[in-house]
């Protein structure tokens, strides 16, 4: 019999502790593919971030590091540097990235470093237990934000995508979200890309994906992507932020 | 000397932390001394947990319970797990309602406790906790029906006093599975 | 006052603000959450300051503003967030700067686990930022104390003009006991003033300079000797500790915190059997109580001197310091989130004893 579907050999057999519908098993197999299908598993290393997906080493089939919560950009940085013909990605949540990692990620960017960073966007802390982020939506609650977050007292969500896009040493960012097969399709299409910038030495590439936490926005998965659909998009709008190879032309 | 070293143990979501913490208000409120200890992290989503309450009328030690003298068990794997570590003479509540097992060992006692079917004959399944706990008070005698009656009317006022009645019956209910004892 | 159940992050966070706390800065870590979590409700209640900063370093870098500027004021983490504000205490302690901060120690090292541990006694007690500096340490063993503790706290802070650290493990964090709210709560009108402060001139004085620079380095050893007088000061005054069972014991188990518990649990199996165990339980590990110990473990009676931790042992240092040879000194503990068991315990007292 023809194999018409197979796990890919970019995720090892291990069971996720991913709760019941998070999106963050389909972003983990959607850049295991990636890898695989480029061929470069082999020879890529990934940097584990402190958040639910800390367990991340776990659960790729190539090299795995371990960082401190937010330092993954300087960790991937470290390691690229040591092995410039290798892959190198990091797996940041939002809290990770945007919150205590704000000058590793902005500074990584800055030097056009040849990593790639997979930014799991849920407006939440996770693993923690639903802390307000900084990519927290005015209004939502948070349990350090019982009343909702309030734009006076804590600020308004930070676009990363945007920021980054800003520096010159950005080669491709883009924002996309796993909501629908269609935008899952897309969203692949855009970590393979920057995979493949990241191997043409362009600089800095970063996929920001919007990603849902069914467990602590207190929803069911399906009404958690409808959540994230209605209100996370409008305030992070899907699309590149940032091509190189566009810029070209 | 009254010294209960009680573990509840169970699914995350089975209520088995406020178990706990009912037992240990209701404790403090008959001049007792308590405490509560819950296990944490991120096996509670969904996995198992489980916390310590230890009740008695001297000077509390250690919150830690590693030898029970009473095990609340409401799942199979709880079971599995604390089932050895049970205070010989010890007393085990076994959540008969979805526990396919009777208890192994002969030298402590055992009360089978079918909390979900109860809860169903009065028709919502958030009692099914006042069931196990009506078993839990009947079978040790630490803690009176009254002072957990009490609790309830603080917390179900208004629209939701008539719930009082209702978490009264369970804990008869409940009573009713260690009578025999 | 009745008594009422308190989980012990949320006792602490309460016990802040009736210290007359209004100013809280800190980031979510495990198993001290719900400190934080509880302040972002209550704190705004109060009138006063909640922040979720953007990392532990920004958090006790707040501190010191929020401090400079007058206030009473805290931060909490728990170890690898306090790792990273080892440099802002550094720097409060440089600056004369008062504050409490939190430590709910979980077991490293690196990202370790979430679960209790005591790790950190080296940090907290013989500074984990640069510099000649010291912090003054509480460790209480149960909410009632962390709570009774938490005024004190504030109050040496000010005094003394020098950070204070709470040192607990998850479990303390975790767990719930019942808690007498003993002293008034304050209202920050009640506080001391500080004139030092930086709170704008308003044309009535010199301006006030809060900083830890002394570029020459004469000025830099003299800055040094004044804290390292204020320290002998803490050091005469501050001491804490308490003993249980200490008459007549054959064997003096020292721990702070859990351990302390845990030892006392010892004690009782040992009693069983004959054995006489006391435990000697320092409530400040920084200033050490030295002498009381040194006091304790010279009584006849006792033939061994065992440390409990949950580490691979830190504090039995300063055992050995304070037994100073007299006696022998061993260590029990079990480090990464296990916490040892009486039994256990128990048994390196036997073995202590030679039996
Ligand atoms: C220095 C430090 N501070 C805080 C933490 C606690 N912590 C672990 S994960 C996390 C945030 C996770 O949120 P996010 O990065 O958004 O990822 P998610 O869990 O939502 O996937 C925090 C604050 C830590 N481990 N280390
Ligand atoms: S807590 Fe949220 S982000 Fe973490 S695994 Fe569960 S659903 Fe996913």
């Amino acid at each position: 019999m023809a194999i018409v579907y197979q796990k890919t050999k970019g995720l090892t057999d291990a069971e996720t502790h991913y709760c019941p519908g998070c999106t963050h098993g389909i972003i983990h197999k959607l850049v295991a593919e990636s890898l695989e299908e480029l061929g470069v598993l082999e020879k890529t290393v990934g940097i584990a971030p402190v958040g639910c997906s800390v367990f991340a080493y776990d659960y790729f089939n190539c090299d795995m590091l371990e960082a401190a919560h937010g330092r993954a950009p300087a960790v991937a940085t470290g390691v690229k540097r040591v092995l410039p013909d290798h892959v190198v990605f990091t797996y940041q949540g939002d809290g990770d990235l945007a919150a205590i990692g704000t000058a590793e990620i902005v500074h990584a960017a800055m030097r056009g470093e040849k990593i790639t960073t997979i930014f799991v966007n849920n407006a939440i802390y996770g693993m923690t237990g639903g802390q307000m982020a900084p990519t927290t939506l005015v209004g939502q609650r948070a349990t350090t934000a019982p009343l909702g977050r309030d734009r006076n007292h804590a600020g308004s969500p930070i676009r990363m995508a945007e920021i980054l896009a800003t520096l010159d040493g950005a080669a491709y960012i883009e924002r996309v979200t796993v909501i629908s097969p269609s935008h899952i399709m897309k969203a692949k299409r855009a970590i393979k890309k920057a995979f493949e910038l990241q191997m043409e030495g362009r600089g800095f590439t970063m996929i920001e994906v919007l990603s849902s936490c069914p467990t602590n926005w207190g929803l069911t998965p399906v009404n958690a992507l409808n959540w994230l659909n209605e209100n996370m998009i409008p305030v992070f709008p899907l699309g590149v932020f940032k091509d190189v190879t566009k810029e070209e032309v | 000397m009254a010294y209960n070293e009680i573990i509840v143990a169970g699914f995350g979501g089975q209520g088995v932390m406020s178990i706990g913490t009912t037992m240990a208000e209701a404790a403090m409120s008959q001049g007792l001394n308590v405490s509560w200890l819950p296990s944490y992290g991120p096996e509670m989503r969904g996995g198992t947990a489980n916390c310590c309450v230890v009740i008695a009328d001297s000077e509390i030690i250690s919150p830690i319970v590693l030898e029970p003298s009473e095990l609340i068990a409401m799942n199979q794997p709880s079971l599995d797990k604390f089932e050895p570590a049970v205070k010989p003479g010890g007393l085990i509540l076994v959540n008969k309602s979805i526990v396919e097992r009777g208890i192994r060992r002969d030298d402590v006692r055992a009360v089978y406790v079918p909390s979900l079917e109860i809860a169903s004959e009065l028709g919502n399944m958030r009692v099914a906790n006042m069931v196990m706990l009506g078993a839990y008070i009947e079978a040790t005698k630490q803690l009176k029906f009254e002072t957990v009656i009490n609790m309830l009317r603080h917390i179900f006022t208004g629209k939701k006093a008539h719930l009082v009645e209702l978490n009264e019956i369970a804990l008869q209910r409940g009573a009713a599975c260690s009578s025999g004892l | 006052m009745a008594k009422e159940l308190w989980k012990g992050n949320e006792a602490i966070a309460e016990a802040a603000i009736r210290a007359g706390c209004r100013c809280y800065f800190g980031y979510p870590i495990t198993p001290q959450s719900e400190i934080p979590e509880y302040m972002s409700l209550h704190m705004p209640e109060a009138g006063g300051v909640f922040l979720q900063s953007e990392s532990e370093i920004a958090a006790i870098n707040m501190v010191y503003g929020a401090s400079g500027a007058g206030a009473r004021v805290m931060t909490s983490s728990s170890s690898p967030g306090i790792s990273l504000k080892q440099e802002g205490i550094s720097y409060m302690c440089g600056a004369e700067l008062p504050g409490v901060i939190v430590n709910v120690m979980r077991g490293g090292p690196g990202l370790g686990t979430i679960q209790p541990a005591q790790g950190d006694y080296y940090q907290a007690t013989r500074g984990g930022g640069n510099g000649d500096y010291r912090l003054i340490v509480f460790a209480p063993a149960n909410i009632q104390e962390v709570v009774d503790l938490m005024q004190e706290a504030f109050e040496l802070a000010d005094k003394y003009r020098m950070p204070v650290m709470m040192l607990l493990d998850g479990m303390i964090g975790q767990m719930m006991e019942p808690v007498e709210w003993k002293r008034p709560a304050l209202s920050p009108e009640d506080l001391p003033a500080k004139p030092w402060a930086t709170t704008g001139t308003k044309g009535e004085r010199r301006p006030n300079i809060i900083n830890s620079l002394f570029i020459n380095p004469d000025a830099c050893n003299d800055h040094n000797r004044h804290l390292e007088e204020k320290y002998q000061r803490v050091i005469e005054n501050e001491q804490r500790y308490e003993i249980n069972d200490a008459d007549e014991a054959e064997v003096l188990f020292v721990a702070y915190g859990t351990p302390a518990r845990l030892a006392r649990a010892a004690a009782r199996l040992l009693g069983e059997e004959g054995i006489k165990a006391g435990v000697f339980r320092p409530i400040t590990v920084w200033p050490y109580p030295y002498e009381a110990l040194h006091e304790a473990a010279s009584k006849e009676s006792v033939r061994a001197v065992v440390t409990v931790e949950m580490s691979t042992g830190q504090m039995v240092d300063d055992v050995r310091i304070g037994v100073n040879g007299i006696k022998p000194v061993s260590f029990v503990g079990q480090a990464g989130g296990v916490i040892p068991t009486p039994r256990e315990v128990a048994d390196a007292a036997r073995k202590a004893l030679g039996r």
